[in-house]
């Protein structure tokens, strides 16, 4: 794409593509894609204008989930509004409690114990690969391959929901990081069972993209299916694995350093055409550098409390001002931006969910298209509706 | 038709053929795709003869896999003792009704006090509801609360018929002894039974500290003089 081009559409107005006019024979035919198709991974609907089997206009519709997530937030104190947090993104729900963890810490000024440090680094990781790895079995599976795919992927997630189960009580509403640190420590038997299992990551992993990456179908729907160029996908905001898939690199980790993220060694993978193949592999690759990641930080765990000495749990007032905490989550940029006026409740709460931000280009992405891709583009952005409508 | 003309005539009604992939569909064989899946279904439905590993599921009902000790549910009260309503350890603070993020525990606090675990008159709870249809099982409460009275339960299948009371627990549904406490996270009690130990010796040599002051104090008084010199 020429500068030109991008100018006129600048012009033009959000950087759109230009529309597809449909050509002329016979009516467009509007479809209510959802709540509850099983495509749509939970209460979303997509109003569709089908001109035989191309997509002519595409307007996405939710709110269907809102929970008054933000103004709850307003409502009550800040520990309280941890566990609320879980119900984000209800598959990552560790790196949705870093992120607030983060934005609280900022806020305060609080310091984390090395150990607790590389406990959340730990648990992160493994939240990413076992997102990446739902993530793709869904993919898959709205590709037509009804299950098989989907419980490979589930099998090795059950592995890791274990491990979160035995460390925090729960499996997937962990409520586990505090202002200052972790709540329970990790135990040997704990790291023994998470050194086995990373272990056997790249087996999966290898066995995973044997079975899927070569694949003719696989590559005969996904190979230049709903290709997002990287100048709409910076104009919009998106980020995580869309955005690199697009080649653009830009990943939290190596451009905030949150956390202790510049002692590990690890690549970011990029995509050269922003189709929907791209981002399966970048996907694909960032399970493998997880796993680099944790197997540095499962050798380096140092000694030591999890738990600033001098945090508070009860009686929690910051001072008056605000922070934006914003950390790597599997699906993209999570953010928390708070505001304090020194009382027991953050005077403003706002979370930047990277699942609605990277549903706005959805119809940019699916215009001419095949109502059948529009399905698998919709997969391939890897949102969940909880996080979207919040 | 040959495998590569065919996928050819795949790609031609795609624009995207002049660009370069990683993998190429030209490059796959049709069909491979599905001998791949086979042998890996093969590999894994003989494998499971062979390693209990392959095998991830369990007949749920009849089989079980057993909770991890830090799991949790839904909260319970701990008593000491056999008497739940003697023991129990809750002195109705109402820290955890405060910091709970669902408002899901309504307490009421008693007129008179009754003596806790270390003897000191507090105050008790005369109600003590939790609706479980509205917990979101956060273990806030468990955290906040300073005197190791809410604990999590491992207990799960609580379905009931009853939509409006079945859920709503009172205070004598909620109270589960310490020794269930002990038999569902026993690190976790034994550590908090050594903290309330340590704390109620604590007590009990302050208060016989001051037990004996007073009676050094009394024998003082009935003795108002004292041999200075030792009295011999």
């Amino acid at each position: 794409m020429s500068v030109t081009d991008i100018k006129t559409e600048r012009v033009a107005g959000w950087n759109r593509p230009p529309v597809i006019e449909p050509d002329g024979e016979g009516e467009l035919l509007e479809v209510a894609m959802g709540p509850h198709h099983p495509s749509t991974h939970g209460v979303f609907r997509m109003d569709l204008a089908l001109d035989g089997e191309r997509v002519v206009r595409l307007k996405p519709v939710f709110g269907y989930l809102h929970r008054n997530h933000e103004k709850l937030g307003e409502g009550q104190s800040y520990l309280a509004s941890m566990p609320y947090t879980d119900r984000l993104d209800y598959i990552c729900s560790l790196t949705n409690n870093w992120a607030y963890a983060l934005a609280v810490e900022k806020l305060v000024g609080q310091e984390v114990p090395e150990r607790a440090e590389y406990i959340r680094v730990i648990l992160a990781e493994l939240t990413r690969v076992q997102n990446h790895a739902s993530s793709i079995g869904f993919l898959i599976q709205e590709m037509g391959a009804s299950g098989t795919p989907l419980m490979y992927a589930f099998k090795e997630r059950e592995k890791i929901l274990d491990l979160f189960e035995s460390l925090t009580g729960s499996r997937m509403m962990c409520n586990y990081m505090r202002f200052g640190g972790c709540r329970v420590d990790v135990s040997a038997p704990w790291l023994d069972a998470t050194r086995k299992v990373v272990a056997g990551l790249p087996v999966f992993v290898d066995e995973f993209e044997a079975l899927l990456s070569s694949n003719e179908i696989l590559m005969a729907r996904c190979q230049g299916v709903g290709i997002l160029r990287p100048e709409l996908a910076i104009n919009a905001g998106v980020s995580g694995p869309m955005l690199r898939a697009s080649g653009v690199n830009y990943d939290v980790r190596k451009v905030d350093h949150y956390g202790i993220y510049d002692r590990f060694q690890f690549r970011v993978p990029l995509g050269d055409h922003g189709d929907i193949y791209d981002r399966y592999m970048v996907r694909i690759l960032e399970m493998r550098e997880s796993i680099k990641i944790l197997e540095q930080a499962l050798k380096d765990l140092p000694a030591g409390p999890i738990m600033d000495p001098k945090a508070k749990l009860r009686g929690f007032r910051p001072k008056p001002g605000e922070a934006y905490g914003r950390i790597e989550a599997p699906k993209g940029e999570l953010g928390f931006y708070l505001i304090s006026d020194g009382g027991p409740n953050p005077y403003r709460y706002r979370v930047r969910t990277p699942s609605l931000i990277n549903l706005t280009i959805l119809e940019d992405m699916c215009l001419g298209h095949n109502v059948a891709d529009v399905v698998l583009i919709f997969g391939s952005v890897d949102i969940v509706l909880g996080e979207v409508d919040r | 038709m040959s495998y590569s003309s065919l996928a050819a005539w795949i790609l031609s009604w795609e624009k995207w053929t002049d660009s370069c992939w990683q993998l190429n569909l030209e490059d796959a064989l049709l069909g491979d795709g599905i001998l791949k899946g086979m042998a890996e279904t093969a590999r894994n439905f003989f494998g499971s003869y062979v390693s209990k590993e392959r095998l991830t599921t369990v007949e749920y009902p009849e089989q079980r896999i057993p909770t991890a000790e830090n799991a949790r549910v839904f909260p319970f009260l701990v008593y000491d003792g056999a008497n739940w309503e003697a023991g129990m350890r809750c002195v109705a603070c109402q820290i955890c009704e405060k910091e709970c993020p669902p408002k899901c525990i309504y307490i009421e606090k008693s007129a008179d006090k009754k003596p806790d675990y270390v003897g000191k008159q507090q105050f008790y709870p005369t109600r003590f509801d939790i609706d479980v249809s509205v917990c979101m099982s956060c273990q806030i409460c468990v955290e906040v609360c300073p005197f190791e009275a809410i604990k999590m339960d491992t207990q799960f299948e609580l379905a009931t018929d009853d939509r409006f009371g079945g859920l709503l627990f009172d205070r004598k549904e909620l109270s589960r002894s310490n020794e269930y406490y002990h038999s569902i996270h026993p690190t976790e009690a034994s550590e908090v039974d050594a903290r309330l130990a340590e704390e109620k010796a604590k007590v009990e040599a302050k208060a016989k500290a001051a037990a004996e002051a007073a009676a050094a104090k009394a024998a003082a008084a009935a003795n108002p003089a004292p041999p200075a010199g030792g009295g011999s």
